[in-house]
């Protein structure tokens, strides 16, 4: 178990070396089995993992530049475990509803790529490294997306790389900046987190630094008024490079701002919370009212994916221990109930290469099995008691309560609207008569949709009612991260806020 | 009466001389050759060639003597070794492109071997040495080697890109000669430490003088480094001249005129004349900026190169800006890297080069020529790409580090908005790169015949290729003991 962690990194890569000798037929069935092996493997990551421990586990650490503080450091704690499972999943699940049969040899490959970017991403506790995943995870999605989208697809990608990577070269100035800082304080170079976590940034530095990360980690997830190239890139893309795209690379951002933003910068955190709070009630609002305004079934997924993450990050800046647990416990319920989403919607165009509701209509008839499950994600997404969706929905907006219940209110009209523009995709697509000709003959979910979205199914009930084990983990760590943010806050404000956040009238 | 001139034969220190001495003997004895032998084959002259800098990079190496040499015109120290070892192991490496699949008259004559072995020489003198005039003659002996280089190539355009590069050397070379003439008028010397010592006394009086100095030392330099607003020639002489030897330009006389610009230009930046430090900072931006949204708007892969590497020299002029230690640790390091990148993307240019121009009447290698080759050559195009988003600065591959250490450099030196002007540029720079990535991979293929993509490849060039990839790819283990034997010398020579 020493080296579990590099070998969850590296596994997907050297499987996709060896997969250029692999022959096109067998492809897929190849892509398959390696994800499959690194779920598993990720599986046991997390039986292996020290619950009762909130720090980081599994830890490798190799200096690669010691004169300049650049590490090959690995560690995982209970913010990232079940990210990590989340990526390998779902790369899992992606690639048995694989549909396509163009140059598919090189789609696996770049799949597998992905993964490892992703999982890179996740575990990585060296700085420079964690850019380096996050940057190389742009060139397998632009190549998804461009090779395999539809009409509009290069434009999209394009777009999608440009933004991100010019997000992402101002974090790296701010990387260097804390980088020099940490030298300045300590007089050695180190790019390590946990390092970094140790130091007190002053209060100016903060607000430029926290403003370098924001920018980096906004176009990421999107935010408001960032967003433009997501909807474009959901549009064009493949249904694998939604899936993905949806379910765990818009939650690299998020993930930043829990594992960066908050506990780097506590007194920057705080000073702009109402600014990032109100982005991301126009985010759950806005992008809600664009959703009920789309005609396309994906684009409606696609902006529900705005307005998800707008509560995702309104949890994290709860600055306690409900809100960002939940807001962490909503980008897995997020990856799982978009994945399949977006999923389903691959399965239909697949069948009549339209994805306009306008199209459809009493698709309940001729497909009950897709009806149900659809159905039943549209409810996790809603937010529905019981689903995954509820739990982290919950957690957020309770936490936040206690920050501004009047913002609170505003953002749970979300659930609101995302109910009514769900609910009346529903209406258009899969009640009524059927009014198209061509839809009359159209096949049920086959074997392999099935396998692909039962297990999604099954987490969205079991995770929706029992998510305790879930949540126990990611809190203890999540605590750890607050007390941290506690001693280090520099400004009264910020530790009464803390206190404030984290106690019920005084107390806890 | 002039006094006598005694000078003892060791306080001379010839062994300085050897590095230089070494090629001047190999280049006249390859033309003896030539005379004797006729019809020498090309694989002969380039190996001989090769041998000659083997021998020249031990002597090199293995220099165990003082710092200056010969009536003190020779300053062999730490910065002049980083650089002759980079332009012996570039044009190592460049030199056997001339083994193409296809024969071309410029490799068959033993004057080209000749002349680059000259041109070598000439580099060498102007980074061993702090004397304004011996420098002169290392710019003037390799850039004449260098406009000859290029008309051999022996194409209407070769002799267009010589002409030009050649009226606007000439030029560069006024404006040398007048600004080491105005410091001799001021100084009474040629030599820029004691420029630097007698400046100082008199607290850079009169100014006057030394702006004018300073504006001619920047313009004559700034076209050697192709620093806007003297960069209009780049693009066309790289079109005009062969492949491998637009590559070589954009490595080997640049790091040499970088070495020049460190002497002089960070004894007069430290002087505090602000006034430099203004003219240079907008040099350094506008060269970055313009040159990048220029190459933003090309339609032919190599001019779009040539664009870029205005834009990197931009970049490292950053660094002589900036004028730390790590500063000019970054500088070296990054060209370095830049080396190996630059190499294997003009030597896949080289590659795919084809006798007519079949894609596009005026370009040779339009971004469309290269369109879905990822569906003829997957192994062309992945290589291709990787060179393309390493000279882009994404990592882990070899210009990100050095690029990671300017930026930080010029951070550490409070040049935040320098940072970010720099990182925003790479920023720009990933949208070309990525042009003819998109191109290669997410466009239909134009034809489906490999062959057309590969009358020029053999197995010297596909061996360089794959050494490039290789330092390109796997460049993160290089960082350490780069940065440490790097930062030793430059930090020991002062800078």
């Amino acid at each position: 178990m020493e080296h579990i962690l590099s070998l969850l990194v590296f596994f997907p890569a050297m499987a996709g070396l060896l997969g250029f000798l692999v022959v096109k037929e067998s492809i897929r069935a190849y892509g398959i089995c390696v994800s499959a092996i690194e779920f598993v493997l990720s599986l046991i990551l997390w039986m292996v993992f020290d619950t009762s421990n909130p720090g980081y586990q599994f830890v490798e650490f190799f200096p690669f530049v010691p004169s300049y503080g650049m590490n090959y450091y690995l560690g995982v704690d209970g913010i990232s475990l079940f990210l990590i499972i989340l990526s390998t999943f779902i790369t899992m699940i992606a690639l048995i509803g694989l549909s396509i049969e163009k140059e598919i040899k090189n789609l696996v490959i770049t799949v597998l790529f992905l993964e490892m970017t992703m999982v890179g991403v996740f575990v990585i506790l060296d700085v420079v490294w964690f850019y380096a995943f996050w940057e190389l995870s742009l060139i397998p999605m632009l190549y998804i997306i461009g090779a395999w989208g539809s009409a509009n697809r290069m434009y999209a990608a394009i777009k999608f790389f440009l933004y991100t990577f010019s997000g992402s070269v101002l974090m790296l100035v701010g990387i260097l900046y804390m980088g020099y800082l940490y030298h300045d304080a300590t007089g050695i170079w180190s790019f390590a987190l946990p390092d970094w976590y140790a130091l007190q940034v002053p209060f100016d530095a903060q607000l430029w630094l926290f403003g370098a990360f924001f920018v980096g980690f906004a176009i990421k997830v999107p935010m408001f008024p960032f967003h433009t190239w997501l909807p474009y890139a959901h549009g064009q893309a493949p249904t694998i490079g939604s899936v993905i795209l949806a379910a765990v690379l818009l939650k690299m951002g998020s993930y930043g701002f829990v594992r960066f933003s908050l506990p780097l910068f506590p007194d920057a955190s705080v000073y702009f919370l109402i600014p990032v709070a109100i982005i991301c009630i126009i985010m759950v609002i806005y992008a809600a009212m664009i959703a009920y305004a789309q005609e396309d079934m994906k684009q409606v997924i696609a902006y529900s994916s705005i307005s998800h993450m707008g509560i995702v990050i309104l949890g994290t800046f709860a600055m306690n221990g409900e809100g960002i647990t939940g807001s962490i416990f909503l980008m897995l319920s997020h990856g799982i109930v978009s994945g399949a989403l977006f999923m389903l919607v691959g399965v239909i165009y697949d069948r009549r290469h339209t994805k306009m509701m306008k199209d459809f209509g009493g698709l309940a008839s001729v497909m009950p099995n897709f009806a149900t499950i659809y159905g039943i994600m549209l409810m996790a997404s809603v937010g529905l008691p019981l689903t995954v969706g509820f739990v982290g929905e919950f957690l957020s907006l309770a936490g936040f309560y206690r920050i501004n219940w009047v913002m609170t209110l505003l953002a749970g009209t979300g659930i609101i609207l995302g109910a009514v523009y769900m609910l009346v995709l529903y209406k258009k697509s899969f009640f009524g008569e059927v009014v198209h000709v061509e839809n009359k003959t159209l096949k049920d979910l086959n074997a392999k949709e099935l396998s692909a979205l039962i297990p999604l199914v099954a987490l969205v009930a079991i995770l929706g009612i029992y998510p305790k084990p879930i949540l126990t983990t990611i809190d203890a760590s999540v605590e750890k991260m607050l007390v941290l943010m506690d001693q280090k806050a520099l400004q009264d404000k910020t530790k009464e806020l803390l206190m404030k956040a984290n106690t019920i009238g005084g107390n806890h | 009466m002039l006094e006598p001139i005694s000078i003892d034969i060791a306080g001379l220190n010839l062994q300085a001389l050897l590095p230089m001495a070494i090629l001047t003997i190999g280049a006249l004895a390859l033309i003896c050759v030539d005379l004797a032998v006729k019809g020498l084959n090309r694989s002969f002259l380039t190996m001989i060639t090769i041998l000659f800098i083997v021998l020249d990079f031990g002597a090199v190496i293995g220099y165990k003597g003082d710092v200056r040499g010969f009536f003190d015109v020779l300053l062999i120290d730490g910065i002049s070794l980083i650089a002759q070892v980079i332009i012996l192991v570039a044009s190592a490496l460049f030199l056997p492109l001339s083994m193409s699949h296809r024969h071309f008259r410029e490799f068959k004559m033993a004057e080209f071997y000749a002349l680059f072995m000259f041109m070598i020489v000439g580099f060498q003198c102007m980074v061993t040495s702090d004397n304004l005039i011996l420098i002169f003659i290392g710019l003037e002996t390799s850039s004449l080697a260098l406009y000859t280089l290029i008309a051999l190539h022996n194409r209407a355009k070769a002799f267009e890109a010589a002409i030009k590069y050649f009226t606007m050397g000439a030029l560069a070379a006024g404006f040398y000669g007048m600004s080491a003439l105005i410091f001799y008028a001021l100084t009474g010397s040629v030599e820029i430490h004691q420029i630097e010592q007698v400046l100082q006394e008199r607290h850079f009086e009169p100014l006057v003088g030394v702006l004018a100095a300073t504006i001619f030392m920047v313009a004559a330099l700034g076209f050697k480094l192709s620093l806007v607003p003297s960069h209009t020639w780049t693009p066309d002489v790289y079109e005009g001249s062969s492949a491998p030897l637009a590559g070589y330009m954009s490595i080997v006389p640049k790091i040499a005129g970088f070495v020049v610009a460190m002497r002089l230009f960070e004894m007069l930046i430290a002087s505090g004349v602000v006034w430099l430090e203004y003219v240079l900072y907008a040099a350094v931006v506008l060269t970055m900026t313009l040159a990048n949204i220029t190459a933003l708007v090309q339609e032919d892969v190599k001019r779009m190169l040539a664009f870029s590497s205005i834009s990197h020299a931009g970049s490292m002029m950053a660094a002589i800006l900036i004028g730390t230690t790590q500063a000019n640790t970054a500088l070296f390091v990054y060209w370095i890297f830049f080396l190996f990148t630059n190499l294997g993307a003009f030597t896949m240019l080289w590659i795919v080069r084809h006798r007519e121009n079949l894609w596009d009447e005026r370009y040779q290698h339009p971004y469309t020529k290269f369109s879905g080759l990822v569906k003829i050559m997957p192994m062309t195009a992945t290589i291709m790409g990787i060179f393309m988003f390493a000279l882009a600065g994404m990592p882990p591959f070899s210009v990100f580090w050095g690029k990671l250490y300017l930026i930080s450099a010029a951070i550490n030196s409070d040049y935040i908005w320098l940072a970010v002007v720099i990182a925003l540029n790479s920023a720009v720079a990933v949208y070309y790169y990525m042009k003819l990535v998109v191109y290669m991979f997410l466009h239909e293929p134009v034809t489906i015949d490999a062959r057309l993509y590969a009358t020029n490849a053999s197995t010297s060039l596909k061996v360089i290729v794959g050494f490039a990839a290789i330092v390109t790819i796997f460049s993160i283990a290089f960082v350490e003991p780069l940065l440490e034997v790097i930062t030793h010398y430059v930090a020991s020579s002062g800078f």
